[in-house]
């Protein structure tokens, strides 16, 4: 679904990512781990076409040429990204971007745009799933929510576009355990045979409720090892120093 | 205004109201015996003309205000028209697919198609075109309660007594350069009396449309209401897409009597020249509100999208104790349009209080300047004021500037002011295209939410079609 060969990723002629390759299948949940400043935040914003950067090698998604694509458009083919720090929009109510934002998608696809009837009764059951306050709906986004509410909110939308590749940067951060198992719960739930996550995380707490087929770890600008779920455990362990067990696979 | 408009066009095709109306254009210049003519087309009683004569004289002692924060072209006062009434091009339209092609394809722009529209039965509508008033709406229905709607003209005909102690008692003519130019050659113009007691029944609206080339608008608007009284007053503007610059030097004098409440809402979007700043109308306008009465409250609100160069403070004289003044405003300048407008609040009665909510939006070349006065006078114990004045930039090419002036000679007197300046972020962009919002639809999004407090205050359908407004004027600002 998601083929990333030889990324190389640099901005002001500082390289971030030097030959990434990568490679995830539908219905695969891979994890991202690595130290501060490996280029994890990088690899996702790459993804999700931001500018700014200077980027070579190619991405394949779903058919599509991915880094050709604009940001909309690869959002309309089933792109997101769930962001570290949501921005805020202020005038703006969360329930009016949402569907602005869905029937874009939808338009984008040659789908018509949602009925607002369907619209709100789905977005109200995603959002009593993610413990949300009915006010979250008319608040404008993401102004003055908390740094919990604003993940929250990154996961309703994600459940509201149903896309085929999400990619979380670092959700979990700044999330306390309820938090972190009510948005553990919501990625769950949209686990399914033709989606694709790609969750990048400091710590494994969060790999224990969502559980990853494959963990990476990023370092040095391109994937060091990789590994199953067991290899966040032992970076959890032993950090991300010497490889401590000669079996584990390189890359 | 959207559906209003189509009212007024619907009625014109259906009264064939095009050959009624004598065409008619005054030869270029400004004169005592342009002043004479205008006066005469409109068989004006003599005092009238008096005033208009005794405003001209004392027009040709002024000079044009250099304190805006504004460059303009030299106007050749003598190379415009004063008078100009509509006239049929060709034959007659057949449908409404052959008129006003700006109108229409503004419209077509905002995605609501002329012909397509419904009767809307909520608006009175005042039509003005060029120099004179074409059509008064719902003037019966307004009749039954006691309200008086009609042009000006048509008022000076028939309510003299109504028109002549009040006209000039807001906004004199010797009040400003343009106020002066305006009160020697005014041509129509609306006239609203509210009675004591009465909440008017409708909503009531002027729009104006300035068409003839080479032709200056100067339109009056005259609004008294008296004790207890309600009104809801709406205005919208357009004009054609011309080369040459126009003058629009328009004046609104609003009178609240005793706990009445006037709330007066523009949307203004007069042609606001092309890409590379040719054309588009100077529009520079007095409006100003006099709270008379104790409990009296005015309420002006503006969304300033068009015009070429825009000059602009609706203002309230709070005179009445414990009277209220708002203004709200939302001023959107591209390319290369300028706008100075703000507004004064001058405080006179005890407890008088005034709010102001300016949003300016600068993108392309533009530069967007708040100039806001707030006076508190000696007497006006108890007076408070709160502003809050936002600017929004897109791009790096414009400008925001803001002028606060505060005057406070009583020691009670509380003023607040709060500015701030920001910009569209690239934060905020490639957050909603992420979304699979485009950077245009992203854009008119995050400035309409900017705008939020001031779009609150309109009337629901000015509401939806500012929003529309601010999309279509802040195109090819991004990208």
């Amino acid at each position: 679904m998601l083929e990333i060969r030889d990324l190389s990723v640099s901005i002001d002629g500082h390289a971030i990512l030097t030959g990434l390759d990568l490679e995830i299948g539908p219905g695969e949940v891979h994890a991202i781990m690595g130290p501060n400043g490996a280029g994890k935040s990088t690899l996702s914003a790459v993804l999700a076409g931001r500018e700014g950067y200077d980027v070579e090698g190619t991405v394949r998604f779903a058919g599509h040429d991915l880094l050709a694509l604009e940001p909309e458009a690869r959002a309309a083919a089933g792109v997101f990204l769930a962001f570290q720090y949501p921005t805020e929009i202020p005038g703006v109510g969360n329930a009016y971007f949402l569907r602005t934002s869905l029937n874009a998608i939808r338009e984008a696809n040659g789908e018509p745009p949602v009925d607002a009837r369907s619209f709100l009764g789905s977005l109200r059951s995603h959002m009593e799933e993610l413990e949300m306050d009915p006010s979250f709906s008319s608040r404008a986004v993401n102004a003055g929510f908390s740094g919990g509410e604003k993940k929250r909110n990154e996961i309703l939308q994600m459940a509201m576009l149903e896309p085929t590749l999400a990619i979380l940067d670092e959700t979990d951060s700044g999330l306390d355990i309820d938090a972190l198992r009510i948005v553990a719960a919501g990625i769950e739930r949209l686990r399914s045979p033709e989606r694709a996550f790609l969750v990048i995380t400091h710590y494994p707490r969060l790999l224990d409720l969502v559980r990853p087929d494959v963990v990476h770890v990023l370092r040095g600008g391109r994937i060091e090892r990789s590994g199953d779920a067991a290899l966040a455990q032992q970076l959890e362990q032993y950090g991300y120093g010497p490889r401590p067990e000669p079996e584990a696979v390189g890359s | 205004m959207s559906d209003a408009i189509r009212e007024v066009i619907d009625r014109e095709y259906e009264f064939g109201f095009e050959g009624t109306f004598e065409s008619e254009i005054a030869p270029k210049g400004l004169s005592e015996e342009i002043v004479r003519f205008i006066s005469a087309r409109k068989q004006e009683p003599e005092w009238l003309l008096e005033w208009r004569l005794a405003a001209y004289r004392h027009f040709l002692t002024l000079e044009e205000p250099t304190w805006p924060n504004l460059k303009i072209p030299p106007i050749d006062y003598q190379d415009m028209h004063y008078w100009a009434a509509p006239k049929p091009k060709g034959p007659a339209p057949k449908n409404l697919n052959e008129v006003d092609p700006e109108v229409r394809a503004m419209f077509d722009k905002l995605g609501i198609p002329l012909s397509e529209q419904e009767r809307l039965s909520g608006v009175a509508v005042d039509a003005i075109v060029d120099s004179v008033s074409v059509a008064t709406t719902f003037k019966a229905r307004l009749a039954e309660a006691g309200v008086i709607f009609c042009s000006f003209s048509e008022a000076v005909r028939d309510h003299p007594e109504l028109v002549r102690p009040h006209l000039g008692s807001v906004v004199g003519p010797r009040d400003n350069f343009f106020a002066a130019l305006n009160a020697a050659v005014f041509s129509d113009g609306s006239f609203c009396y509210v009675p004591a007691g009465v909440t008017c029944p409708m909503e009531l609206s002027t729009y104006f449309r300035m068409n003839a080339a080479d032709t200056g608008q100067f339109e009056r608007t005259l609004i008294v209401v008296e004790e207890g009284a309600t009104v809801s007053y709406l205005e919208g503007c357009t004009a054609p897409v011309r080369d040459e610059n126009q003058l629009h030097a328009a004046v609104v004098e609003l009178i609240a009597r005793t706990d009445a409440h006037i709330k007066y809402s523009t949307v203004q979007n007069w042609y606001p020249g092309d890409a590379d700043g040719n054309g588009g109308i100077f529009n520079f306008v007095t409006k100003r509100g006099r709270c008379e009465g104790a409990r009296s409250k005015i309420s002006w609100t503006q969304v300033e999208t068009g015009s070429a160069i825009t000059w602009k403070y609706p203002s309230v004289v709070l005179q009445g104790d414990d009277s209220v003044g708002e203004f709200y405003s939302v001023a959107v300048t591209n390319a290369h349009q300028q706008a100075d407008t703000g507004t004064k609040m001058i405080h006179i009665g005890r407890n008088t209080s005034s709010t102001i909510v300016s949003k300016g939006i600068s993108a392309g070349r533009s530069q967007n300047t708040y100039r806001g006065l707030v006076k508190v006078l000696r007497a006006a114990n108890g007076a408070r004021n709160h502003t809050q004045c936002d600017s929004l930039l897109i791009g790096d090419r414009c400008g925001a500037h803001t002028f606060p002036y505060l005057e406070v000679k009583n020691p009670t007197a509380q003023v607040e002011h709060e500015a701030t300046t920001s910009r569209v972020g690239e934060d905020q962009l490639f957050y909603c295209r992420q979304r699979g919002i485009d950077e245009e639809e992203a854009t008119a999004m995050i400035v309409n939410g900017f705008c939020r407090d001031v779009f609150d205050q309109l009337p629901m359908e000015f509401a939806v079609e500012a929003q529309a407004l601010m999309r279509v004027s802040l195109e090819g600002s991004v990208g």
